[in-house]
């Protein structure tokens, strides 16, 4: 746990993740930098909970977890005078390749999660939350509970929080590393002590979730943002991005950098930025490609990405999604065969199996790639990858069999020839693409 | 839910659908057919199969008609480019790692996957991967899963053991590719209506184990037909092959059966072929049995029951029938028996109280779907699962919806559903149990108890007080008596202090009736009348000769020891039935048809009468009861043996107004009750795969863990008190009569009753369905 200093620099505009040592994480420390002020301030002004949804509206927070909706429009989906129980859920189950962000957060500033749930918790007026951590990651799920532990003593969670009369218990689950339970409905199942398979919408989660209550669920880095939204104001939050993309947003940079790592980027950062931050391209080479949002995102080559800007609607622009916000950096030595091979194996392991288009789509697309890799491709099997692709996406339950789908197209459509040439001489282009 | 009709237009066709209902219903409502596996009418959504994808307008990708909500204004096409290419599409990846065996597939010709592929699957496959592999289950002895790499994972036998069986016996195991339909380790399916299954099953992954490999689909005929097991008469279509019985599937009937059957009437057909079909008449002389011509049976028949009428009386007579019997069979042999003036005919073989009997015939009290409509359900006294496999499936599906199931009974077996309230009572305290819950009932109610029932029970017990307060609760009430009530010595009481109750709460009075006709044969006057003894009283007071009708003394009688005594000391015992039984006190056995072979009409416990037709032709010599007792009627010169069909028989018999005979108002008063001393008491189920010599011959329904030999079922503190261990041989005896069984520990049963099941060769020797036994270690 204890991780050499510089892991710990998030970069220069770092706000959430500002001032961390990595051993910094505890309530103490917390506080010591000005955490649960707003909660106090929430609490001892009651500052009613609408007003609090207008702040996070005002924010531009988009949520962090891949498909960046206003978080403030979210939490204005909940019934307001429903009878009975609503929950609040973080999605901690950070299982995306590339994406590494939400555990440093759970890791060193696990406080910052827990006010922000219980800031959620008391706009949504909910008295129960959950947060579902990845089950492969045993010391963050340890590390969470001691901070829930603290939060209790302090008074921050339990019955009449700091004498407002508002009350509010967290737990957390710890899943058991199924990717698919990051979907969120997939994620109410397995709370529920059920398979982690997810639901068909309608009805929405916000309707009918948890124990088929109302149910909002954001990201880890979505809630932990909420403290500073309320201590500084939406609008100073959403200064610190773009209009319409509020904010700093932790990119996890993996691949082929010099120094892979989360960095923390106002959102709108120029790619090249955070290439640079992250110690540019690693040997000196030259970039290839780059998937900027997660495994599930469509590839994007060098020059489209050197481009581009770090946020929602510039990244969705370029022809991809922002996603989690995992920059996955490929130089001129990979194979982009073998990166493809990579994904899809991992969505044909991952699917749950209930529906068809991606229980049987995905094995077939591996099995494809797989054989273009191992020298026995055929001509015609670009065409029936897109054309699988094709029959995944937008026909399924949730939203694995588009992510298993994207991949595809995009690796085809912007490398055809590198895929042409594995099926022609049954072997890869080692020689830089240009 | 809003008020109002939604319009919608499917297919550029406009339809009106309540708020609620899905683009599936309304296209429906259209006779637009959109193509489906997952979706089933009778169970939830689980959109996973995704082949109903429609397009629907401002909708960016095409979505399942199944699970899509109609909104107003809403448009939807279902076989636009885009519906047709997304349903292709999945059809594509169902067809990719699914066999291409459909030549040897049971399935094949009535396979939903195959009929779709047709209209939606290309002529060769663009897959050329390894095909998956999924390993065979073994389900037990009546659904076949060795073929489960067909399953399409479309989960509907999963929905259907969460939702209707009420008990989860599959599951999908696994992910992605590798998920797979599975029982638990080492587990079967031992739902009583597992066989449904079979039927939801859109491929041939589940498939009918008995009619494995026996017959492809289009060679056989569909005939219509009744089931002769429970009273709910659940309508069937028997397919035939030539003269044979292949297979039985449910003939869907909202108002019956729904689309369902239970595993007796689905599998009992194959019990019809059994090694000891009789298929020739028999005679015995001097102790050796030959098969005889009719003409030769008949006489010896016609000669011997007017020889003792003319020597002893009519009364000499007894005629004992199984309520498994057409009306017809039930209204010529109560004829026979009045014509030779012998009042002595009886159907209820199983009772020994039916005292409280009113010239009516006991019925449900309801239409069978009615049942949906309480929102208070007292059982009295039934095993319901075995006895109503299907009532109890519609007493669940009410449950469900909020009805509160109330429950007086001897044991406590698991109805998978929700019991509001129980009391579970040794069978001699179920009567001031009753009377207690009237007290309660009462009592929370806030009115007086009828003087008779406070009489007995001045304070009730906690259990009663609950199912009391439930009563006075609910706002539409009913009480139901099962078999166990009817079957009980004190029957009577019962009757008329579930009358009491019902009275007191406005509840309706119903009876859940023993046997497919048993409302039937009170309607064809199959029951003594003025000094006639009813069977019971036929057998402990023996006669001279026996007419018995599709019974069998050793599993169908209240106490098979008297009613063996009985035939073995007459003179003459005449059988009838399909099957060569009772060769060990009979004098002639006549073949007669079982249902399959005969024309007839059953009338169920709602008063429905349901005439059908033979489906094959009689097996060897043997006819139809009713046409055996005409020629023997004839025979004798009785007047009344002139018809010439069983349409004419029912018609003699029938009343036009079926309805106004049926009555469950008992004269009987209550008594006063004296208590009781302890002792060790019988509770006796009869198993439903031991309830009629029928299913008694279904190899597979023999082979089901419901069909194992009974077992000496107990409290563990009786258990230990006797100083037995778990699985001890105990010889239990009742009466005159003992039987040797393994005692198990069984929480549900309470101290003081053993739970024995009857009708099975290992307990025929016990003497009475309930009542003072004594257990020891044997």
């Amino acid at each position: 746990m204890n991780a050499p200093s510089e892991f710990l620099d998030y970069g220069p505009d770092a706000v959430l993740m500002a001032g961390l040592t990595g051993r910094n994480w505890r309530l103490a420390d917390y506080v010591q930098r000005g955490g649960y002020d707003a909660l106090k301030r929430i609490l001892s002004e009651r500052i009613p909970p609408e007003q609090v949804v207008a702040e996070v509206k005002k924010s531009s927070l988009r949520g962090r977890g891949g498909a960046g909706f206003p978080t403030g429009l979210k939490w204005s989906f909940m019934p307001r005078n429903f009878p009975g129980e609503k929950y609040v859920v973080c999605n901690s189950d950070e299982g995306e390749p590339g994406t590494f962000k939400d555990r440093d957060i759970l890791r060193y500033n696990p406080h910052a999660l827990i006010e922000g749930m219980i800031i959620g918790g008391y706009a949504m007026g909910c008295a129960r939350g959950y947060n579902y951590i990845h089950g492969e990651i045993w010391d963050v799920y340890e590390r969470c509970e001691e901070a829930l532990r603290e939060a209790r003593e302090a008074g921050f969670l339990g019955k009449d929080i700091l004498g407002s009369g508002f009350s509010f218990e967290l737990f957390n689950h710890h899943g058991y590393g199924a990717y698919i339970c990051g979907e969120e409905t997939a994620l109410l199942e397995s709370i529920e002590g059920k398979k982690g398979q997810p639901r068909f919408k309608p009805p929405f989660p916000a309707s009918f979730g948890l124990y088929g209550k109302p149910t909002t669920i954001n990201n880890t880095e979505t809630f932990a943002s909420v403290p500073w939204i309320i201590r500084n104001g939406g609008e100073w939050f959403a200064n610190l991005g773009r209009p319409n993309n509020g904010g700093t947003k932790i990119f996890s940079v993996s691949g082929d950098v010099a120094r892979p790592g989360n960095y923390e980027l106002r959102l709108g950062t120029p790619f090249a930025t955070l290439l640079e931050l992250a110690g540019g391209v690693r040997g000196g080479r030259r970039l290839k490609a780059v998937i900027p949002g997660g495994s599930s995102m469509p590839v994007l080559p060098a020059d489209v990405m050197m481009a581009t800007d770090m946020d929602y609607d510039s990244i969705a622009k370029a022809g991809s999604m922002l996603g989690s916000g995992a920059v996955i950096v490929m130089d001129e030595t990979r194979c982009m065969v073998k990166c493809l091979l990579r994904l899809s194996y991992f969505y044909y392991e991952e699917s749950c199996g209930q529906c068809t288009p991606c229980r049987e789509g995905t094995g077939w697309l591996w099995r494809v790639v797989d054989r273009i890799e191992h020298g026995k491709g055929r001509p015609e099997d670009l065409d029936l990858l897109n054309s699988v692709a094709d029959n995944i996406q937008g026909r399924t339950i949730c939203a694995l069999g588009d992510a298993a789908a994207m991949p595809v197209r995009a690796f085809i459509k912007h490398f055809r020839d590198e895929f042409r040439h594995h099926i022609d001489h049954g072997r890869c282009v080692v020689a830089p693409y240009q | 839910m809003p008020e109002g009709l939604l319009n919608i237009e499917v297919d550029g066709r406009a339809v009106q659908v309540p708020h609620g209902a899905t683009v599936m219903d309304a296209a429906n409502k259209l006779g637009v057919y959109v193509p489906h596996f997952c979706y089933h009418k009778k169970l939830s959504i689980a959109a996973n199969c995704r082949m109903c994808l429609v397009q629907v307008e401002k909708a960016p990708k095409p979505l399942p008609a199944c699970a899509t909500p109609a909104t107003e204004g809403m448009k939807v096409w279902t076989h636009s480019e885009q519906a047709v290419g997304a349903q292709k599409g999945v059809m594509e990846f169902l067809l990719i790692n699914h066999p291409l065996d459909c030549p040897i597939c049971d399935q094949g010709g009535e396979c939903q996957l195959q009929d779709l592929a047709v209209g939606y699957g290309a002529s060769a496959s663009r897959y050329d991967e390894p095909k998956r592999v999924v390993f065979h289950k073994n389900l037990g002895p009546l659904i076949s899963a060795e073929e489960m790499t067909r399953c399409i994972h479309c989960t509907r036998c999963v929905r259907f053991g969460q939702e209707i069986a009420g008990v989860m016996e599959l599951g999908m195991a696994g992910r992605g590719e590798h998920a797979e339909i599975m029982a638990f380790v080492g587990s079967t399916v031992d739902s009583e209506l597992s066989g449904n299954m079979i039927d939801l099953c859109p491929v041939g992954a589940l498939t009918s184990k008995p009619f494995r490999y026996a017959a492809r689909t289009w060679e056989l005929a569909r005939r219509k037909s009744i089931a002769p097991h429970d009273s709910l008469g659940s309508n069937l279509i028997v397919q035939v092959k030539g003269p044979r019985v292949m297979r039985v599937l449910p003939l869907e009937n909202e108002a019956v059966n729904e689309c369902w059957l239970s595993d007796r009437d689905r599998f009992s057909y194959e019990g019809l072929d059994s090694e000891d079909r009789l298929t020739a008449p028999m005679v015995n002389d001097g102790g050796t049995w030959r098969e005889v011509d009719w003409q030769t049976a008949l006489e010896r028949v016609a000669d011997g029951l007017a020889g003792v009428v003319a020597q002893h009386g009519g009364s000499a007579l007894g005629v004992l029938a199984s309520p498994q019997s057409t009306l017809e069979e039930l209204a010529l042999a109560a004829r026979l028996a009045r014509a030779l003036g012998s009042e002595n005919v009886d159907y209820r073989l199983r009772r020994c109280d039916v005292t409280a009997d009113g010239d009516g015939a006991r019925w449900l009290g309801m239409t069978v779907p009615d049942i949906a409509s309480y929102d208070r359900i007292l059982v009295v006294g039934s095993f319901l699962r075995g006895d109503q496999p299907l009532f109890a499936h519609r007493i669940r599906q009410a449950a469900k919806k909020g009805s509160r199931v109330l429950k007086l009974a001897p044991v406590d077996d698991d109805w998978l559903m929700p019991i509001a309230a129980r009391a579970i009572v040794p069978p001699s305290q179920m009567a001031t149990t009753l009377a207690e819950i009237c007290v309660a009932a009462a009592e929370a109610a806030g009115v007086p108890a009828p003087a008779a029932t406070a009489d007995i029970a001045a304070a009730p017990g906690p259990a009663a007080r609950a199912i009391g307060r439930e009563l006075a609760a609910g706002t539409r009430r009913c009480v139901l008596l099962g078999a166990l009530a009817e079957q009980h010595p004190e029957a009577s009481q019962l009757h008329a202090l579930a009358q009491a109750l019902a009275d007191l709460t406005g509840a309706t009075l119903g009876f859940l009736r023993d046997g497919a006709n048993a409302v039937g044969a009170d309607l064809a006057g199959a029951r003594p009348r003025g000094a006639g003894l009813p069977a019971h009283a036929m057998l402990s007071d023996p006669r001279r000769a026996y007419v018995v009708l599709h019974a069998e003394a050793e599993f169908d009688f209240a106490s098979p020891p008297v009613a063996r005594a009985a035939f073995e000391r007459a003179d003459l015992v005449v059988v009838l039935s399909p099957w060569r039984t009772g060769t060990a006190y009979a004098d002639v056995l006549l073949p007669v048809a079982p249902f399959t072979e005969t024309s007839g009409t059953f009338v169920s416990g709602e008063g429905r009468v349901q005439s059908f037709r033979a489906v094959v032709a009689p097996k060897g010599q043997a006819r139809p009861g009713w046409k055996v007792l005409r020629v023997l009627g004839t025979m004798l010169r009785l007047p009344g043996f002139d018809a010439d069909s069983s349409e004419a028989v029912r018609d003699s018999v029938l009343p036009a107004d079926v309805a106004a005979r049926l009555d469950n108002r008992t004269p009987v008063a209550i008594a006063a009750r004296t208590a009781q001393e302890a002792g060790v008491e019988r509770a006796a189920d009869v198993p439903a795969y031991f309830s009629d010599s029928l299913v008694r011959r279904s190899p597979p329904l023999q082979q089901t863990r419901d069909a194992q030999p009974p077992l000496a079922r107990m409290h563990r503190s009786l258990l230990e008190g006797l100083g037995l261990v778990e699985g001890a041989q105990v010889r239990v005896r009742q009466g005159r009569g003992e039987a040797v069984v393994k005692a198990v520990a069984d929480a549900a049963v309470p101290p003081g009753v053993v739970r024995l099941a009857a009708a099975h060769a290992s307990t025929c020797g016990l003497d009475g369905l309930t009542g003072p036994i004594r257990v020891e270690r044997a």
